[in-house]
């Protein structure tokens, strides 16, 4: 079934209409989402009340905006912290790793490598529950043995990074990966050539040359952290990232607020999108 | 290895060591001596397999664990059956411009949280909601319909939320399938089924298979989807983890729980790898 092989009409139009199909079943949920932030009404549900801006900027009660709710903007704010630690650290290891697999052969490479990819097979929620069971094993051993209280082990967003990071790690080094696999290694011989030693070679040729890779990986890795759940709600501690508090409030019942939060994290996450493939393209 | 490249070598493997050894290794073999323990008296532990048959002793545990693999595996089937047309459609049909669109609209939904999805879902299907208005709108139904929090509303979110990760493993490898390849199959007398079957089923299986794990393993460690849309008889897994370790804060049997969805999700992936004869390699790390 492809262009050149001739199809009935029928057969053609059954397609396309299911793939029609596919796509609004895809758009849907994200749509009344979107829409609902606008209904002025404690609910986002039928009936339509009118349109209003007050789930964004409004200050008094019944309706108070986004922009003007404590909780859910501090919130924002810690998930953009732990997005930008897990990112860059994410980052940082995945881009030493990249080099390591690519630039070295040695004994137990296979090995590490396929340890290397475990974590994408490890649900989330257990890697939660183990990084939190060995911290506070540390934590506790440390109390008996030193008297030491090590409160960055017990739950909190020290937890909630390195969590994270321990999954994320693994796709920012497979993106990083693809990229220096393609990378012509004679250009770096050339610089060694013409004089530079190593780190200027790295410097100068190879890490321009996966910068697209690099800020690809950050931005990925950074989506990762904030969209996060499952990990995150074993290892967080009084500070709550945006996921976590959403879902609390989605708990108790929802208002058009939540919607509102909704609908700038689409607008927020398309924006980052965009701005990672016009990386890609350049 | 010359001197400097020695040092580069372990200044390199480090992050790595560290990495996996503190994050993944050692908590897991941890949590695993914590699910070996029990509780005899204040303070006092024992070495034992107390919470293993606790969790093969309570009908309850067997059966939320057995529902919750064979209900991943369901929704791993379904989102394959609903993904493969659609890739086929994305890799081969479309062409230029429409092609690369469709797959960036596939890929949206998923840059917004899986919170964000499941709310949609729950506007969408609650008594209150838009499905239900509809229909007594149109006189189908003369009183609200309630369609949330049963094992039907489960199943569509889950399969909503792991989509991306059939689609996209199934289009890259549909799309290295040269046409000519198919042509030739039909040239040879092949018909459109056979066609699917021997050609563009085998050439894809890769795909398949690496979609199926990653959807599989999501569906496996879900626990907003199954909390937010199930109902009451739809308990998961994850929650059984969850409510020993945060509000009945009994950790050695949460443990053991947690090690249990662990061998699970591990057997049943390596089981796949090798019904199939793919390597976690080949599959994941392309």
């Amino acid at each position: 079934m492809i262009p050149s092989i001739p199809r009935p009409r029928a057969v053609r139009l059954i397609y396309n209409a299911y793939v029609a199909l596919f796509f609004f079943y895809l758009a849907l949920p994200l749509a009344v989402v979107a829409v609902f932030a606008f209904n002025d009404s404690q609910f986002p549900s039928l009936p339509w009340e009118g349109f209003t801006w007050n789930w964004f900027f409004g200050d008094e009660r019944p309706m108070i905006g986004v922009f003007h709710d404590r909780s859910i903007l501090r919130s924002i704010g810690t998930s953009a912290l732990v997005g930008v630690c897990v990112a860059g650290l994410s980052v940082a290891v995945g881009t030493a790793n990249a080099f390591l697999f690519n630039r070295y052969q040695f004994r137990g490479r296979s090995v590490l490598y396929v340890l290397m990819l475990l974590p994408l097979v490890i649900p989330g929620i257990v890697l939660g529950i183990s990084i939190l069971v060995f911290s506070s094993t540390v934590a506790n051993g440390l109390w008996d043995r030193v008297g030491y209280d090590a409160e960055i082990l017990r739950p909190g967003l020290v937890l909630v990074v390195l969590g994270q990071f321990s999954f994320v790690t693994t796709i920012t080094t497979l993106v990083i990966s693809a990229r220096l696999q393609k990378f012509d290694r004679t250009l770096e011989e050339a610089a060694l050539n013409l004089g530079a030693d190593r780190l200027t070679a790295i410097r100068t040729i190879t890490l321009p040359y996966l910068a697209p890779a690099l800020i690809g990986a950050g931005v990925v890795a950074f989506l990762m952290s904030f969209e996060n759940f499952n990990t995150t709600l074993m290892l967080v501690g009084s500070d709550a990232p945006l996921t976590i508090t959403m879902f609390d409030r989605l708990k108790e019942g929802s208002t058009p607020l939540l919607n509102a939060v909704s609908l700038l994290l689409m607008v927020g996450s398309s924006l980052l999108a965009l701005v990672m493939i016009a990386f890609q393209r350049r | 290895m010359a001197q400097g490249t020695k040092l580069g070598f372990y200044l390199l493997l480090t992050p790595l060591v560290l990495w996996l050894g503190l994050l993944i290794i050692i908590p897991h073999i941890d949590m695993a001596l914590l699910s070996l323990r029990e509780r005899v008296g204040v303070g006092e532990y024992a070495t034992s397999l107390a919470n293993y048959r606790g969790f093969f002793g309570e009908p309850i545990y067997m059966w939320t664990f057995l529902r919750t693999a064979m209900m991943s595996m369901l929704a791993t089937v379904v989102t394959l059956i609903i993904a493969f047309p659609v890739s086929y459609y994305i890799a081969k049909i479309a062409k230029g411009r429409v092609q690369s669109v469709l797959f960036l609209l596939c890929l949206v939904p998923f840059w917004v949280s899986e919170l964000v999805r499941t709310f949609g879902w729950m506007i969408l299907l609650r008594e209150t909601g838009l499905f239900s208005s509809l229909l007594q709108w149109t006189g189908l139904a003369d009183g609200p319909v309630e369609m949330l929090y049963n094992d039907v509303a489960m199943m569509v979110g889950l399969v909503y939320t792991s989509m991306l990760f059939m689609v996209v493993p199934l289009v890259t490898m549909l799309e290295s399938l040269d046409d000519a390849v198919i042509e030739a199959g039909y040239d040879l007398g092949g018909s459109g089924a056979s066609v699917l079957r021997e050609i563009v089923i085998p050439h894809a299986m890769p795909g398949i298979v690496s979609g199926s794990i990653v959807v599989f393993m999501l569906s496996l460690g879900n626990y907003l989807t199954p909390t937010m849309l199930g109902g009451k008889d739809s308990l998961w897994f994850t929650e059984l983890i969850y409510s020993q370790f945060i509000v009945r804060f009994n950790w050695e049997l949460g443990a053991a729980f947690g090690f249990m969805l662990l061998i699970l999700s591990s057997l049943i992936v390596w089981v796949t790898l090798r019904l199939t004869g793919q390597t976690l390699e080949k599959t994941m790390g392309s």
